[in-house]
């Protein structure tokens, strides 16, 4: 690689040809602020338009201003990052963005993790010397998602997300000028589009402008309300994540301190979803097998691949844009809802209550899982298997509220019997783990032999899209992994193009799985924060006694008492769905 | 003999089609129509008199002519030799007629080499420009140069692009051929957006087959066989004209698989702008033709290595690519020997406004503005006083009085406070109010920006509010210290050319008419009495006779007074609406 | 999830097909389908944008981010009579906005309107390029030269039913 020299603040430092101002000062320590910019390294994910202006540095010999995430350094250069020019130039851009901005942030819901708020703290903003007409839009709020259009300061991220990274195609600047702003098309609410609710658009909003619906105040309501049973469920990527919204740094797993706090906040029963991860493994790796092994006996109407069936966001998005395809994904339903329909069968049987005196709360990381819960199919004569998904950024708030002190909190087991799980569970929250876990059960009841390592390396990582083979003693188990819808969608179309000829396929709809859900902690633009996630579930999943779901007690116990077999009768009453075509017929009049 | 009717889109509005149909017909039942051959050309450019018949070969020049007049025309000048007098130009200085358009003011002082068709030929007849040596420099390329050495002889010429930036064309080819790929891209940019400038239309209309030839000599020698003209959907004509004249030129073999027989290729598809000011910036004008939103990106990387689909994409406006032929035809020595220093050959304008000969013009580079005015303009309209003279449209400035000997090229406009940009001007007078001035422009680039980048979208909007505020009366000191830095920071700052121009109009109308903005913040009065918030009716007691018809046909009742008394304007009350000024027949009624 | 049923004539949603065929349904043409599309239907209703959309394989929040880049591309259907105000500086400095004062009084429109009769909208618009007769006004394809507000009444009137 060329080395170039340039001088930054008076720094004389040497970089490679074609870096970026920005980069470049950030070697040196050089911290120039930034707004649109977003860049996670790992997952290849870049967002620079270059339309906040907030980054610009003065160079020398330049007419106007530089934007330091885009302009690349060129030899001899010589920036200034922080002289009065530049200084002035981005307050007053800053003031302009503030001033067709709501000051109301007393009251956002982005209060304290907004990047627009940070910025004018850092920047010493005390008065808007140009005020004016404020850009005004209609408020739109649908099951997961509220978008307070007002708040939009264009840094295009979500457009990025939705269409770059998930090619969802819901969001789009549109008008032009003083009106610009990202919105659905014709404006219309989320719910009238394909949006699938994954939530990364919110994960990357550096403002108040996407949020998720706020289900809080439900839950604490529902705790006073002495005539419910109120039972919540966590999901495996949460405890990876919770940490951080106490000042933990990433990575650190707080699986026990969850435990303990979701105790006391009030909930009866402290439960994990991780067990319904065990469930779906015992029902999807079911399925898997049986398509395999019709195939194999030459069963031409058998689909292969198998899709997974876990995420919700993926589900929404086949539903929409591949509905010709309804037929291949597994017809199991998500731990969320397994955990639901169990809970709300099972265990209110157990208990002796009805099922309108329960209510199944989950933590979730994920905006997705709130429209999930919300469908009509996973309701029974209109109460719902879950009540309320909250999202990892919402229990903290809980804990917060009920003045629980998080770090001095003891670690706390999950209650029985719905609350012990196997460490194949614990990594369904990473991309790759869902399809890992399948394989450790699968390759036991197909080959008939134990695994001598569970482990599966080739399946992990943060690679987009992943191809791996497995042996399952002698017979080869194609396996592909895509995180991403946009890949997603790459693989879909490899099927339908008859390209692909895997056997299973894993999909989440995140980068980085669930661990990079939209209800997470905001990693605002640090993919170091995800590896950290990722990293701390397979250190959970290696700690564990037990680290395949057919192997879980209580899992064998509730097949006994309950179930039956996997795929029977009762569990395709209970832990199976069905997918709809959501596509958008064009109607003749 | 030929008679030239203009067929330009002013001179279309004003009949000239019918003019046309009626010539040929009146010709036709005389029996002359192997004689006298009636022609559509494009624009003559003095559109202020139009519609404009020509006769050639004795340049007799009829203006503002009308159906009515075409008897006349062919009974008299045709047939009897005799000059219809009372159609002819009259200099308004002399009041004498003017006989032929070489006598004329107007074009005496101008350098037509853009426009050297326009108004000459058919347009839609491509025998008519290859008999005014049309195709000719494509030929010589193609068989006698190598691409190297056209782009050498372009760099040696000066020609500098037209479109407003004034980057040097032969340069800009270079650096397109240098860049290596399996296809590149000639682009014209023909989405004029400028308010009040229309020079590439009128090219487009007058004369297509310059700006085919040239592309395809840019195609040859950037290594590119495809062309994309961008034009604005609303110039119909324009785009007629040129989808008649590819179809012709591919006719011939001078576009299409192996021209001349040479081995290169070259083709031409028409893409439509769809009103977006903005689309004029190559960046924008490339996503615009991809099918996206016409939102400029950062440069580098420049088009010339990273364009229309990724491809090297080498953009040239109309003017420019108009002016390629005659340079290869020429010679650069002859080409760079007009002008000045830095801004060789000839600008096209746009001359409008307060001032007697609206039209088009093309002048030599380095000509004065009061040569410009005065000489080729006629002057002001109505005997008024000269006031200032905008250049560069949104992106421009205004000279004053003071800028009237300034040699016009590319750096003195720059370093006057203004810019060439396309070729827009547009003659102010006393009546007009500068601070209304730049509130037109601002509002004009509101309404254009694209709202990507914060400066333009938001500070636009702020500039323009403040400018509001002022003319309301509302404005104060502190206002004119926030337009200061708010125009400087959004120069400095905003993503492209069109944000980093957008505040010029009002730094410019600050830096020269300052008093005019200290009158409407200070005084809180207009002193040209435009700006109807500041405006006072008031009745003179000398002249009202308490008629009451003022009173009567108020609106808002803010006039009282007994009958055959002194009426009295109340000013709270007043919306200066001027029907009192209207209705008053004593001339008591005045504005202050 | 309420899903968005599009109505559209069959006649016409063929020849909307057609169109976006014509450019071998190439998202990359979509401001030359959309030009046609206009000119089939008057304007750009949502249901013609959702077609487009489909058609060209991408999603109508870009075609609707699209349309309303580009002040060309209308969803309001436009009068019989459209009539368009030259904004350009030649007519603005020839008292072009008091013509346009004169038509809203009269008409009873905002910019961008029609009026409730259908008759009549009202636009503004860049230089037409007729500057020798600022101010310009257009009604339909027809261009009217040196207007003055006391003209406006005339204009009308020829085209009122």
């Amino acid at each position: 690689m060329e080395m170039i020299k340039v001088t930054i603040d008076n720094k004389v430092i040497e970089v490679e040809k074609g870096t970026t101002i920005l980069d470049a000062a950030h070697t040196v320590g050089i911290n120039i602020p930034t707004l649109c910019y977003l860049h996670l390294h790992d997952l290849n994910i870049t967002n620079k338009p270059a339309g906040c202006r907030v980054c610009v540095v003065e160079v020398k010999g330049r007419r106007n201003l530089a934007p330091a995430c885009v302009t690349e350094c060129t030899p001899g250069m010589e920036v200034s990052t922080h002289n009065i020019r530049v200084l002035n130039s981005r307050k007053t851009v800053l003031e302009l963005i503030l001033s067709d901005h709501p000051t109301d942030c007393l009251i956002c819901p982005k209060s304290g993790s907004c990047d627009l708020q940070s910025l004018a703290q850092e920047m010493g903003i005390r008065q808007i010397r140009y005020e004016g007409e404020q850009s005004t839009y209609r408020e739109d709020t649908s099951p997961a998602i509220i978008r307070d259009v007002d708040k939009c300061i264009m840094c295009r991220r979500c457009e990025m997300m939705c269409n770059d990274v998930q090619t969802v195609g819901v969001l789009s600047a549109v008008n032009r000028g003083f009106m610009a702003v990202v919105a659905p098309a014709f404006e219309r609410n989320l719910d009238h589009s394909e949006c699938t609710y994954c939530g990364q658009c919110v994960a990357v909003c550096p403002t108040g402008a996407l949020t998720e619906v706020d289900h809080t105040n439900n839950v604490i309501r529902t705790l006073a309300d002495p005539s419910k049973t109120v039972i919540v469920q966590t999901a495996p990527a949460v405890r990876a994540a919770l940490g951080e919204e106490f000042g933990m740094e990433a990575g650190t797993l707080v699986t026990g301190k969850m435990a303990a706090a979701l105790r006391r906040l009030g909930f009866d029963y402290v439960f994990d979803t991780d067990f319904a991860a065990d469930l779906t493994i015992m029902e999807e790796g079911t399925e898997l097998l049986d398509r395999i092994t019709r195939h194999l006996k030459g069963d031409t109407t058998v689909k292969l691949p198998i899709l997974t069936s876990c995420c919700p966001g993926w589900v929404s998005f086949f539903e929409h844009q591949f509905p010709d395809m309804l037929d291949i994904p597994s017809t199991a339903r998500s731990p969320q809802q397994m955990f639901g329909s169990i809970a709300k069968t099972y265990f209110a049987e157990k208990l002796g209550i009805k099922r309108e005196n329960m209510v199944v709360v989950s933590i979730m990381p994920c905006l997705a899982k709130k429209y999930e819960c919300s469908r009509n199919e996973f309701k029974v004569d209109g109460n719902p298997d879950v009540d309320f998904a909250v999202s990892t950024r919402e229990l903290a708030h809980l804990i917060k509220q009920a003045n629980i002190n998080f770090l001095e909190l003891p670690d706390e087991d999950f209650d029985r019997p719905l609350g012990d799980s196997t460490g194949a569970a614990v990594i369904f929250g990473a991309t790759g783990g869902v399809i890992e876990a399948a394989t450790r059960t699968a390759y036991e009841v197909f080959t008939g032999k134990k695994l001598d390592k569970v482990d599966f390396e080739q399946l992990r990582g943060m690679e987009w899209i992943r191809r791996a083979e497995v042996d399952f003693d002698g017979f080869p188990i194609k396996i592909g992994i895509a995180h991403g819808l946009g890949n997603a969608r790459k693989l879909l179309e490899e099927i339908r193009d008859g390209k692909a000829d895997f056997h299973a396929i894993e999909i989440m709809a995140c980068p980085g799985g669930c661990i990079g859900g939209g209800g997470q902690p905001l990693h605002h633009g640090d993919s170091s924060i995800l590896k950290a996630r990722t990293a701390a579930l397979y250190r959970e999943d290696a700690g564990k006694a037990i680290r395949k779901s057919h192997e879980n007690p209580f899992i064998q116990k509730l097949y006994e008492d309950f179930l039956g077999k996997p795929c029977g009768h009762k569990s395709h009453h209970l832990l199976h769905t069905h997918y709809f075509d959501k596509s958008n017929p064009v109607e003749i009049e | 003999m030929h008679l030239l009717v203009c067929g330009g889109t002013g001179c279309r509005a004003s009949e000239s089609e019918t003019i046309f149909h009626d010539l040929k017909t009146t010709i036709a039942s005389k029996g002359l129509e192997n004689e006298v051959q009636v022609i559509t050309t494009g624009c003559f450019g003095f559109c202020e008199k139009g519609p404009i018949v020509k006769v050639m070969p004795d340049n007799t020049f009829y203006t503002r002519v009308t159906p009515a007049d075409v008897t006349e025309i062919i009974e008299e000048h045709v047939i009897k030799g005799r000059k219809v007098t009372r159609l002819l130009y009259i200099n308004p200085e002399t009041q004498e007629s003017v006989s032929d358009s070489k006598h004329m003011g107007f074009y005496r002082k101008q350098i037509r080499i853009a426009l050297r068709n326009c108004g000459f030929i058919d347009p839609e007849n491509i025998d008519e420009y290859i008999g005014r040596d049309g195709y000719q420099a494509l030929g010589k390329c193609l068989t006698e140069m190598t691409p190297e050495q056209v782009i050498e002889m372009m760099k040696k010429s000066g020609l500098r692009g037209r479109g407003g930036g004034g980057f040097p064309a032969g340069l800009k080819w270079e650096i397109t051929r240098a860049s290596m790929a399996d296809q590149k891209y000639v682009v014209c940019n023909a989405d004029e957006g400028d308010p009040g400038a229309f020079m590439d239309r009128s090219i487009l209309e007058g004369d297509p087959h310059s700006v085919i030839e040239a592309m395809a000599i840019c195609g040859y020698c950037i290594d590119g066989s495809k062309g994309l003209v961008y034009i604005r959907a609303e110039y119909p004509l324009a785009i007629d004209r040129l989808k008649t004249a590819i179809g012709q030129a591919r006719e011939y073999g001078l576009l299409g698989d192996n021209i001349l027989g040479t081995g290169f290729s070259f083709d031409i598809e028409l893409r439509y702008g769809a009103g977006a000011f903005v689309c004029g910036e190559e960046t924008a004008l490339i996503h615009s033709m991809e099918g996206l939103r016409g939102e400029p990106t950062v440069k580098p990387p420049f088009p010339s290595v990273s364009g229309y689909l990724g491809k090297p994409t080498n953009v040239n406006n109309v003017e420019t690519f108009a002016n390629v032929p005659v340079i290869i035809n020429r010679g650069a020595e002859w080409f760079s020997s007009i002008g000045t220093e830095k801004s060789r050959g000839t600008k096209v304008f746009a001359l409008a406004g307060k001032i007697n000969n609206v039209g088009l013009i093309e002048v030599p580079m380095g000509i004065s503005l009061r040569e410009v005015i005065f000489e080729i303009g006629g002057g002001i309209k109505d005997g008024k006083k000269f006031k200032a003279v905008q250049t560069g449209g949104p992106s421009g400035g205004c000279l004053t009085a003071k800028h009237l000997d300034t040699p016009i090229d590319y750096d003195n406009l720059i370093a006057a406070g203004s810019m060439m940009g396309s070729g827009g001007m547009i003659v102010l007078d006393e009546d007009d109010c500068m601070v209304s001035i730049a509130k037109f422009y601002l509002d004009f680039t509101v309404e254009e920006s694209c709202g990507k980048c914060a400066p333009c979208r938001i500070g636009n909007k702020r500039l323009i509010e403040i400018l509001e505020k002022i003319c309301k009366g509302n404005g104060t000191m502190e206002d004119l210290d926030n337009l200061r830095n708010l125009g400087q920071v959004i120069k400095d700052t905003s993503l492209c050319g069109l944000g980093q121009t957008s505040p010029n109009p009002v730094l410019s109308t600050m830096d020269n008419f300052y008093h005019e903005y200290l009158a409407h913040v200070v005084d809180k009065k207009c002193p040209s009495g435009q700006c109807k918030a500041l405006l006072r009716y008031i009745i003179d007691a000398e002249n009202c006779v308490g008629c009451t018809a003022c009173a009567r046909i108020c609106p808002v009742n803010a006039i009282s007074g007994e009958r055959k008394g002194v009426h009295i304007v109340d000013q709270a009350v007043c919306i200066k609406c001027g029907a009192c000024l209207e209705k008053c027949k004593f001339n008591a009624v005045f504005i202050k | 999830m309420a899903s968005i049923n599009i109505k559209l004539n069959i006649e016409k949603l063929g020849q909307l097909q057609a169109i976006c065929k014509e450019f071998n349904n190439d998202k990359g043409e979509l401001i030359n389908v959309l030009h046609k599309a206009q000119h089939l239907f008057g304007y750009l209703p949502a249901e013609v944008q959702e077609v487009i959309a489909h058609e060209l394989n991408t999603s109508a929040a870009h075609v609707y981010g699209v349309v309303t880049f580009y002040s060309f591309f209308t969803m309001t259907p436009k009068g019989e009579h459209p009539i368009s105000i030259c904004m350009g500086t030649a007519c603005y400095v020839r008292g072009a906005e008091k013509v346009l004062d004169e038509f809203k009084r009269i008409l009873k429109v905002k910019v961008g309107e029609t009026t409730p009769d259908g008759q009549f909208s009202l636009s503004c618009l860049r230089c037409v390029g007729a500057c020798g007769l600022a101010p310009v006004v257009l009604v339909g394809d027809k261009v009217f030269g040196r207007v003055a507000p006391d003209g406006v009444k005339d204009i009308i009137e020829e085209y009122s039913k």
